[in-house]
């Protein structure tokens, strides 16, 4: 192929990446965004075997299986995740990418060691390449094993942790230097096992509700480390690719801490500093009042305006087709129902309004967080299904909480509030809420999905 | 203008881009933009492969093949999740 016909069909690969992260950012265009997205990549990875710099085609055939079994076990994956587990899926296959990209910025340093043709700048891009992508694997798969609750969700803490992770950081940036300078075998391996290591210990403070922002910080990771290895590669498609990915997962980031509160320092750093479940000493043994279905319906009945706060126990549960048959029968009766969407309910920004999409709840009762709050002190009652931190006044009232500063849906101000919890268990973020006390509020325990199937029934029968 | 200068050109025009397609999203379509960035980053398949190519020894060989494994898990998952994800937005009309 020739030299600029290959350069400008990398080039609309690019263009095709652009329209694809632009159609992402509207619901009517976001679709077919992501099919061009899928075409143009499509396309890149066709049209490498015809890179002209490439005159003999080495592992042809080894190259095509490992296409095909990286697409027996992706597809699959991607079609039977259950929505729930969404969240944990994107960060494994984040943190693949990130790994995928330190290997081959390792292929080319070990193929360019053997001619000794290597210039500076690459074999830094090489070392930025090895150590984020490996970062951002770890990272990912402690991400993961946290969101698929194979180890604990609260943060990781351990005595002078804080200077474990400062020496394997310095450990990191000092074996960087070393291959730098020195340019062996041997420091790359032992710069990429660090770095390994740092992106464990990097991910295992961060507790909870703040598990989604790393999961996008870590995604700007691996754009970035692509760009790298495209600069490694020369190779100007990923260089843009990567860009753009780093660029919009920074922006996208900072919306997602933006929306929590806090600063993306604080979100990283917070767990050294946070004294672990700040609000528990009060939660011993105290009276909550708990109903039972027909007094939840009751309620429901005779109110005039219904909030539903959902929350990541309405995912658990897969209750949000229930949620909705309970919404229309009380619209049907007359009363007014909207759904209050806290931006970081579930383990991902967004992850309500998927939820809620896939039961056809119609988007206009889908009301966000700064709109839904004026209207907590004229609603009735507010029906709070399986969320629990963003709803609990702790991140107004406790500092030093782990959640402080986060904006919260003011649910107190309503007249009567309704919990749908599994347990009295604390949230995600692992923080007794005061709002599970008071007088004006009813627990209905149990899976959200019985629960709300029983109050629906019960409210038939009214 | 040396090979470096156009490089660094495309990267800081890239960032900029970046920043601005972002810029204005609602927070309903968060979760399928990050899905999707992240498919998009899939795309080190293409340098996966580039490197395998030209592979000639067992070790880079296993490497890049195992590269290539990885990238196309990112890549092909990533696309047709997010599609999933989006699938649910269907003929919504959305106002935002």
């Amino acid at each position: 192929m020739n030299n600029n016909l290959y350069a400008l069909i990398g080039l609309a690969v690019a263009v095709s990446f652009i329209m694809a992260l632009k159609g992402l950012s509207a619901p009517k265009t976001a679709r077919r965004g992501n099919l061009i997205g899928a075409a143009g990549a499509t396309l890149a990875t066709i049209v490498v075997f015809f890179d002209p710099a490439q005159k003999v085609h080495h592992n042809t055939f080894l190259i095509l299986g490992a296409i095909a079994f990286g697409v027996i076990v992706g597809v699959p994956a991607a079609r039977r995740i259950q929505m729930t587990q969404m969240p944990q899926l994107v960060a494994l296959f984040n943190g693949v990418g990130g790994g995928a990209a330190a290997l081959v910025s390792i292929v080319e340093y070990l193929s360019l060691s053997n001619n000794s043709a290597r210039d500076t700048a690459s074999t830094i891009a090489t070392v930025f390449t090895v150590v984020v992508g490996s970062v951002s694997f770890s990272g990912s798969v402690i991400t993961f094993l946290k969101l698929q609750e194979i180890m604990t969700t609260r943060p990781v803490v351990f005595p002078g942790g804080r200077f474990v992770i400062a020496a394997t950081l310095v450990g990191v940036l000092g074996t960087g230097v070393w291959v730098v300078n020195s340019g062996g075998n041997t420091p790359l391996a032992i710069m990429g096992v660090l770095s390994l290591l740092f992106g464990v210990l990097f991910v295992l403070p961060v507790g909870g509700a703040d598990v989604p922002i790393v999961i996008s910080l870590l995604n700007a990771f691996t754009g970035l480390t692509v760009a790298a290895g495209g600069y490694v590669l020369d190779s100007t498609l990923l260089i843009v690719a990567g860009t753009l990915v780093g660029a919009s997962g920074t922006i996208l980031t900072r919306l997602m801490a933006a929306a929590m509160g806090r600063s993306l320092f604080g979100t990283l750093f917070g767990a050294f500093t946070a004294k672990p479940q700040a609000a528990t000493e009060a939660g011993e043994a105290r009276p909550v009042k708990s109903g039972s279905p027909d007094d939840v319906a009751i309620l429901l009945n005779y109110a005039q305006r219904v909030v539903i706060v959902p929350g990541f126990g309405l995912a658990v549960a897969q209750a949000q087709h229930t949620v909705r048959e309970l919404a229309d029968l009380l619209t049907a009766k007359g009363i007014d129902v909207a759904y209050g969407i806290h931006p970081v309910a579930g383990r991902m920004p967004g992850h309500m309004n998927v939820l809620l999409a896939e039961a056809n709840v119609p988007y206009e009762q889908l009301v966000e967080m700064e709109e839904i709050n004026p209207t907590f002190p004229q609603t009735d009652v507010v029906l709070v299904v399986g969320a629990n931190d963003v709803v609990n006044p702790a991140a107004k009232t406790t500092p030093g909480c782990p959640i402080y500063g986060m904006p919260i849906l003011d649910v107190g101000l309503a007249g009567n509030v309704i919990f749908l919890k599994r347990s009295m268990r604390p949230g995600f973020a692992g923080i007794e809420n005061d709002l599970l006390y008071e007088p004006k509020t009813t627990l209905l325990f149990g899976d959200a999905k019985d629960s709300l199937t029983k109050v629906v029934s019960a409210l038939k029968n009214l | 203008m040396s090979h470096s200068i156009v490089i660094l050109t495309i990267f800081v025009l890239s960032i900029f881009i970046g920043f601005e397609v972002v810029s204005k999203v609602s927070t309903t379509l968060h979760t399928p933009l990050m899905s999707g960035a992240n498919a998009i980053h899939g795309i080190i398949l293409f340098g996966a492969i580039m490197v395998a190519d030209k592979s000639t020894t067992v070790l880079s060989t296993s490497l890049s093949i195992a590269a290539i494994v990885l990238a196309t898990i990112n890549m092909v998952g990533g696309f047709v999740v997010t599609d999933r994800m989006l699938e649910m937005f269907k003929g919504k009309g959305g106002k935002k």
